[in-house]
């Protein structure tokens, strides 16, 4: 069994938390005290059904205001797969916490009212769906009941979001279109839209694949700690733990150490103190290497017939979360996986405009901005293009005044 | 990969991207199935070396005595540093104010204790064995998550969390939170236990025991338990699903001796396992409220 993590996006009252819910509910994952915490809250809908949307607002002021803040994660399971998903807030002002909950997922829900269409919430969402490298985008119009489970809204809809896509340059979207409130085609097929041929939600969860990653990547090693236990017997035991970014780490592969760029070889892969003659992506291991080499927490091992670019500059886009302008002149940490430099942003090269795409010059970048900068590292990167290995391509801005993680980061050229 | 080892692999960087990240950190041990397992994952991340942590016990004084047992063991066995904080003392110096009454409890108490020994000791993150799936303010944490000095939590104020990437930057007096094993849920839990092996505490599994019920849950007969005449004791087949102290626990009716007698249970059982803890029944936002105030 694997596990997928979706995240939902949409606008305020589009109706993500509801359709959370109903997803919960109608998979029987909210257990009896659960159900019964709800209905002594007493939120009830317009029409006196149970308001399943306080399933995942978990904070007070949520309640009290009837809108996410924050992103909640909730977790169910069935035959066929494990499901995590983030709940995040649709409101501008919480972007940074919808891209929290973006950043850890595989595919992204993007709810659409099925009255107000493609509107802005949506081009900024999918916008950012664009910058995250998400696997898959599943467009969900909502509130089909609301326009009497209407296909030409439907049709309409997912004609201005291909739009949209093309754009973006998205790709690997499909679309359903669903009554959170009512539970058409969220759990079961819904009778009320015969002419929809697709799978309800829930089936489509179940069943959906992610494109293979490109066999010829390779593999990334940031180096997480050093384990050197110094005892007698294990005198000279020195094994570098880390988790695999790519797959192929195997003993006997001639590797680079970066940044020094010294060479040397697999001789061992520990998992729990089991060898491994080869490391999958994802796994948390310990390699030792044949050599005795000067390898410290940020170092990165790469394959050396594979490695990195391992640069002090490049140019990124940004996604800016701190109320605080970006500083061109101030000094800012970059953290990329292990490694933590201090970086400047001496140039903003534009803004992106996330209604039209357009790209301004001469801007400054705000909160909730989203732009392409040029970034001056003081000590070299070990990162690939976001493009060509996505998870070696990101890292986080830290204001080093406040400790906030302020920007995220994704490198897009060098 | 399984889930299941997707899930320990992520774990596991934690673990290690706390101990590359901080100074000084500690790993709160309460001798419950979470931190046993928590335990069990940094032996996988740090040996055949020594934790980069101690382990740290906030003893309220009304824990079952199988799990003090267990947890020396557990420590002896381990060769690791135990710190432990009690709560008894913090009520010794005025910091504490004891409830009184039938339902009293010292669970409020031990974030009074907790807060004292992180300072005490100058911890700067503190591993926990929170899961998001435990109760709906939990499942808004970060994996992450920055108290402040006062070690408080202010759900408004998280900051981003991206990818994999966790920003452990502080200030002085401030602490992280950190809970490697956000993204499991009780039976993922059950489930490496099962496949790993790992040894728990008595009162997991079914034994018989005196009990006393309360507003409708088994509460263990404890001496400082306030019993009284219009209490009957009853001796029953229970056992614990989640393991506090023994004045917010409540013990469930289970002939369940084995894990999968367990892992069954749970997967047939229509309440939470937070269902059996008093102390989150108080209000809507009693977990909230706690965290709030430093509650780990």
């Amino acid at each position: 069994m694997d596990i997928l993590k979706f995240i939902t996006a949409g606008s305020v009252d589009d109706g993500k938390s509801t359709l959370i819910g109903r997803l919960l509910y109608d998979t029987n994952s909210v257990l009896d005290d659960q159900l019964e915490a709800i209905k002594k809250a007493n939120r009830k809908n317009n029409d006196g059904t149970v308001d399943l949307a306080i399933l995942t607002d978990g904070l007070k002021a949520e309640r009290e205001q009837g809108i996410t803040i924050d992103v909640a994660y909730k977790y169910f399971q069935t035959k066929h797969r494990k499901f995590i998903i983030a709940d995040a807030p649709g409101h501008i002002q919480y972007t940074r916490n919808m891209v929290t909950g973006a950043s850890n997922s595989d595919l992204i829900v993007v709810l659409v009212d099925a009255r107000k269409g493609v509107i802005e919430q949506t081009k900024r969402h999918s916008f950012l769906a664009k910058l995250l490298s998400m696997k898959k985008v599943l467009v969900c119009v909502n509130k089909m009941d609301m326009v009497d489970y209407d296909q030409t809204v439907f049709d309409t809809i997912k004609a201005d979001y291909e739009q949209l896509a093309t754009k973006l340059g998205l790709k690997n979207i499909d679309y359903i279109p669903v009554s959170a409130l009512k539970g058409d085609n969220i759990v079961h097929r819904s009778e009320r839209m015969s002419w929809f041929k697709g799978e309800a939600l829930l089936d489509y969860l179940e069943k959906v694949e992610f494109p293979e990653a490109k066999q010829s990547r390779g593999w990334r090693f940031p180096v997480q700690w050093v384990v050197r236990p110094q005892t007698e017997d294990l005198h000279d035991y020195r094994g570098y733990a880390g988790r695999v970014l790519g797959s192929g780490l195997r003993v006997g592969e001639e590797v680079l150490v970066l940044p020094s760029g010294v060479h040397s070889t697999v001789q061992r892969i520990e998992i729990n103190q089991q060898a491994f003659t080869v490391a999958e992506d994802g796994q948390s291991v310990i390699v030792h290497l044949s050599t005795d080499v000067d390898i410290s927490r940020g170092d990165t091992i790469v394959s050396a017939a594979n490695p990195t670019h391992s640069e002090r500059s490049f140019e990124a886009n940004i996604s800016w979360f701190d109320n605080k302008p970006l500083d061109t002149a101030q000094l800012y940490l970059l953290q990329h996986h292990s490694k933590t430099v201090k970086i400047k942003v001496p140039e903003v090269l534009f803004k992106y405009d996330v209604n039209t795409q357009e790209q301004h010059y001469g801007a400054d970048i705000r909160l909730n901005d989203i732009g392409k900068v040029f970034i001056k590292a003081a000590d070299e990167i070990p990162f690939d293009l976001q493009e060509d290995f996505p998870e070696n391509g990101r890292a986080i801005i830290i204001d080093p005044r406040t400790n906030i993680t302020v920007g995220a980061v994704t490198i897009e050229q060098i | 990969m399984d889930y299941l080892d997707h899930l320990e692999a992520e774990a596991i960087y934690i673990l290690r991207e706390v101990a590359g990240q901080f100074e000084n950190p500690a790993l709160l041990f309460s001798g419950g199935k979470d931190s046993i397992t928590l335990v069990h994952l940094a032996k996988k991340a740090f040996r055949p070396g020594k934790f980069p942590f101690p382990l740290v016990h906030i003893d309220t004084g009304h824990n079952f005595p199988e799990t003090i047992s267990f947890r020396d063991q557990l420590v002896a066995e381990l060769g690791e540093q135990l710190i432990v904080g009690y709560v008894q003392d913090s009520i010794d110096q005025g910091k504490a104010i004891e409830q009184t009454g039938k339902n009293a409890s010292r669970n409020a108490l031990q974030t009074v204790t907790l807060l004292d020994t992180i300072e005490q000791y100058g911890f700067d993150a503190c591993i926990g064995g929170a899961r998001r799936d435990e109760e709906k303010a939990r499942a808004k944490e970060r994996i992450f998550s920055v108290r402040d000095e006062f070690g408080q939590w202010d759900p408004k104020r998280q900051r981003p969390e991206l990818w994999n990437i966790l920003n452990g930057k502080i200030n002085k007096g401030e602490n992280v939170r950190v809970f490697p094993i956000s993204n499991w849920t009780e039976l993922d839990v059950w489930n490496y236990i099962k496949r790993e092996n790992i040894a728990l505490p008595s009162i997991y599994f079914s034994h018989q025991r005196d009990v006393v019920l309360r507003n409708g849950q088994w509460m263990a007969a404890a001496p400082f338990l306030q019993i009284d005449e219009t209490d009957t004791v009853d001796h029953k087949s229970v056992r614990f699903r989640t393991v506090g102290d023994m004045t917010c626990t409540a013990a469930v009716d289970s002939e369940a001796v084995e894990l999968d007698d367990i892992i069954e249970e749970i997967r047939s059982s229509t309440i939470s396992e937070r269902g059996a803890r008093i102390d989150d029944k108080v209000s809507e936002a009693a977990m909230e409220e706690r965290k709030k105030q430093g509650y780990f």
